[in-house]
């Protein structure tokens, strides 16, 4: 079943602050997964790799072309979508999991990690159950489950973030860089993670840039090639 | 005693009287609402009753019997020489029986004695607008009336029993006027408030510094404003008065020497005084045959 | 359409000036239930002036405010009479200002703060007003002993959170807010974007939410709206703004903050 379908998508940034200067990073974008796929996206870097993970989300806004994503049994395009769809659509259908955690003061860890899933509309028993286990997992130590990870290291930071992407088992799930600077145990917990996301039938976008994990959870590789800069 | 054919009948020239009356008239006809009127200089300063005074001057006729009482008293001062100034203006008879007089002016206080169909009580008043301490804006407290925006004047009184543990508001509680207008009762104690609430007589009060006249027609229903859980109550004294033995009455604290002996009496010596020659006693009355000696 | 697939706010073609200045410039917004519209913009943008004209306490020039009221249907508000505005404002709606005494009554207790809004609904039990203040001081995170205690002894941090439980203890289905971030320390800023964020989704209100600070609208924003010279430059989802935004002006915002 196809999940992501982007089409012939366009997308250039004007820098009005640099005298109107255009980039264009992406033209004439084509991708489409299938549930149960994990397409690793490849290419040198300025090919345009996360501006196509982050249009696909609905956060940058391109030029041209569409992104139909399957959403309560349909394809919709997140491109036309009005704010409130896409919100709809994040909350229920699309993850996106980067290695950086947006802290919430004063928020603690298990609840930032169990968010996802309380919004979809579990209960909360459930969600921080489920939390739980990831954090588990990804081997945070219990007692900091109660604070808030505004002051955790950098790795601890980022794995409660993997924690929090993959808490909500979004149908669509879009990963950019999830593994970057984890030691090779955590990353290997991360893979897993990943594999048995799409074992479930997720369709998974990644962006990976060590060559274990692309092998490891890839079953497909979308080439991307460097655009010219045309300023 | 006659007029002083110096003046005009009741001080005040005949057209600000009409125009006082179209006040008082428009006043009647909605009850507990401020009327605006054009509030002349007085040959007395303002707070010592000149709102009251042009009420009366406005509604006084030759006919009328006057009573003029002060802290329930016809003996004080400001009593005396309100009094003393309509009898000048008018020659009119005057009282200090309630129960005989037809237009009684006050400060702050209701008389005992129930008044009757046909008197009329003018109320002194120094703020007429209940909602002044919240809001100082005129143009405010105009909507706030005009939209029956009342639910702040609860906040005061929950000031109170949060403070003290019960509403300590006790002179010029505030009150709404069949069902619709927030009134001031002017500086009355809370004890007289009950009293407004379908009394027979005209009642009508008077601002002379606000410049505001407002009513209450005979019978018009007055509730004082209170929480479900801490009703309107009016005050107790831990005995009766001393001189006429009355439990019914507004009593007076006075303190008879520096060890703290103290008595209570009636503020409102016409009612007192009645009690007392309708043979009444009190702890402190002299012995019955030495005042039949007298 | 079910009822909640409508907006709860539907403004059309405000306009605005005061003398030659155009404070508001055909503007035009919808707010649906339980989300936050962050208005964003410098100081002259008029977007604190469209708050004042959203809350009545401003007239417009034209243009129209449709609120679906809970009881009266969609009203028009620039047009209603003013008793209806003032008693749906009263039932549905809050008003956060950014000074909290603009917004408290400083003299009276804490208690009475909270217990105003339910008094001028018709509450007239005691016990019960007490009770449901002290709930809402816990909720915003003042000692209940507080509770007799006037605000003008609280802290600026107090205040605002004390304003925040006036404004919501009525369950209003409407909340404008003011910056009310903006005269509080950072650190005291965090702790009330965090109750806000908290309380906002708790109640399922919908806020319009006016802030220079972009942080704090990316923070409680569901959706923006930039101004800029008494005109909406541009609108969106908060991320989409903030992280691809189109306009010049919104570049430049962006840009001039540090890490939003």
């Amino acid at each position: 079943m196809r999940m992501i379908d982007v089409q012939a998508l366009h997308k250039t940034f004007t820098l009005h602050l640099r005298g109107g200067a255009v980039l264009p990073v992406l033209r004439n974008m084509d991708l489409a997964v299938q549930a149960g796929e994990c397409v690793v996206l490849q290419g040198p870097s300025g090919a345009g790799k996360s501006t196509l993970l982050r249009a696909v989300y609905g956060n940058y806004r391109p030029q041209s072309g569409r992104v139909l994503l399957r959403h309560d049994g349909g394809m919709v395009d997140i491109v036309t979508a009005n704010p409130r769809q896409v919100i709809d659509i994040r909350r229920r259908s699309l993850g996106y999991v980067t290695q950086f955690l947006r802290v919430i003061p004063r928020v603690p860890t298990l609840d930032i990690v169990a968010e996802p899933l309380l919004a979809r509309g579990a209960a909360l028993p459930r969600a921080r159950e489920r939390a739980a286990e990831l954090l588990e997992r990804l081997r945070i130590p219990r007692k900091l489950w109660d604070l808030p990870p505004a002051t955790f290291s950098g790795g601890e930071q980022q794995r409660i973030n993997i924690a929090r992407g993959f808490c909500a088992e979004f149908p669509i799930l879009l990963l950019d860089e999830p593994t970057a600077s984890l030691d090779q145990d955590n990353r290997r917990i991360v893979i897993g993670l990943i594999d048995e996301a799409r074992k479930r039938g997720s369709a998974i976008v990644a962006i990976v840039h060590d060559a274990e994990t692309r092998t490891a959870i890839a079953t497909r590789l979308a080439p991307m090639p460097a655009l010219e800069a045309a300023a | 005693m006659t007029a002083d054919d110096n003046y005009n009948f009741g001080f005040l020239d005949e057209q600000t009287k009409r125009m006082l009356r179209r006040a008082i008239l428009k006043a009647v006809a909605i009850p507990g609402y401020q009327v605006p009127f054009g509030s002349r200089e007085m040959p007395l300063p303002y707070g010592w009753g000149t709102g009251g005074m042009q009420v009366t001057a406005a509604v006084i006729g030759a006919d009328d019997v006057l009573k003029v009482i002060d802290q329930g008293a016809d003996d004080t001062t400001n009593a005396v020489s309100i009094r003393r100034f309509f009898t000048r203006m008018t020659g009119v008879a005057t009282t200090e029986k309630t129960r005989q007089a037809t237009l009684i002016q006050t400060r702050h206080r209701v008389p005992e004695t129930p008044l009757q169909a046909g008197q009329i009580l003018v109320y002194q008043v120094p703020i007429p607008e209940p909602l002044r301490w919240l809001e100082p804006r005129e143009t405010e407290t105009r909507i706030m009336h005009a939209l029956s925006e009342y639910g702040v004047m609860h906040v005061k009184l929950y000031e109170d029993i949060a403070r003290h543990g019960h509403i300590s508001t006790a002179y010029d509680y505030p009150v709404l006027v069949n069902g619709r207008y927030l009134m001031r009762c002017s500086p009355i104690p809370k004890f007289d408030t009950p009293k407004l609430h379908m009394n027979p007589a005209l009642q009508l009060f008077g601002a002379g510094r606000e410049k505001r006249i407002y009513a209450l027609p005979p019978h018009t229903d007055v509730k004082p404003l209170d929480f479900a859980d801490h009703p309107f109550e009016i005050e107790h004294w831990p005995e009766p008065c001393a001189l006429c033995g009355a439990t019914d009455s507004f009593l007076d604290e006075v303190i008879l020497d520096d060890k703290g002996d103290r008595m209570f009496v009636c503020s409102d010596t016409d009612y007192c005084g009645e009690r007392r020659e309708a043979g009444h006693r009190g702890r402190m009355s002299p012995p019955e045959n030495l005042e039949a000696a007298e | 359409m079910s009822a909640l697939e409508m907006p709860l706010l539907n403004v059309e073609g405000i306009n605005k000036s005061f003398g030659r200045q155009q404070a508001c410039r055909e503007v035009s917004l919808e707010l649906w239930p339980g989300e936050v519209l962050g208005i964003v913009g410098e100081s002259g943008s008029g977007k604190s002036t469209l708050l004042k004209i959203l809350a009545g306490r401003l007239p417009a020039d034209s243009g129209f405010i449709h609120y679906r009221s809970t009881e009266e249907g969609i009203v028009e508000l620039l047009g209603a009479n003013e008793a209806q505005r003032r008693r749906l404002m009263r039932r549905e709606w809050g008003f956060v200002q950014q000074h909290a005494r603009d917004g408290l009554r400083m003299g009276f207790s804490a208690g009475a703060n909270i217990g105003e809004p339910m008094m001028a609904l018709g509450q007239r039990d005691y016990g019960h007003l007490r009770n449901i203040a002290k709930d809402w001081l816990r909720a915003v995170e003042i000692p209940e002993e507080r509770l007799d205690d006037a605000p003008r002894t609280f802290s600026g941090g107090m205040q605002q959170r004390l304003q925040i439980a006036r404004n919501l203890v009525t369950h209003p289905r409407i909340v404008l807010m003011d910056e009310p971030t903006g005269g509080l320390d950072v650190s005291v800023q965090a702790r009330l974007l965090d109750l806000l964020r908290r309380l906002v989704h708790e109640h399922n209100v919908a806020v319009i939410l006016v802030t220079h600070d972009l942080g704090v609208a990316r923070l409680l924003a569901d959706r923006l709206m930039v101004m800029r010279r008494g005109q909406v430059v541009e609108a969106g989802l908060t991320d989409q703004l903030l992280d691809d935004p189109q306009h010049a002006y919104t570049q430049l915002l962006v840009s001039s903050v540090l890490g939003v």
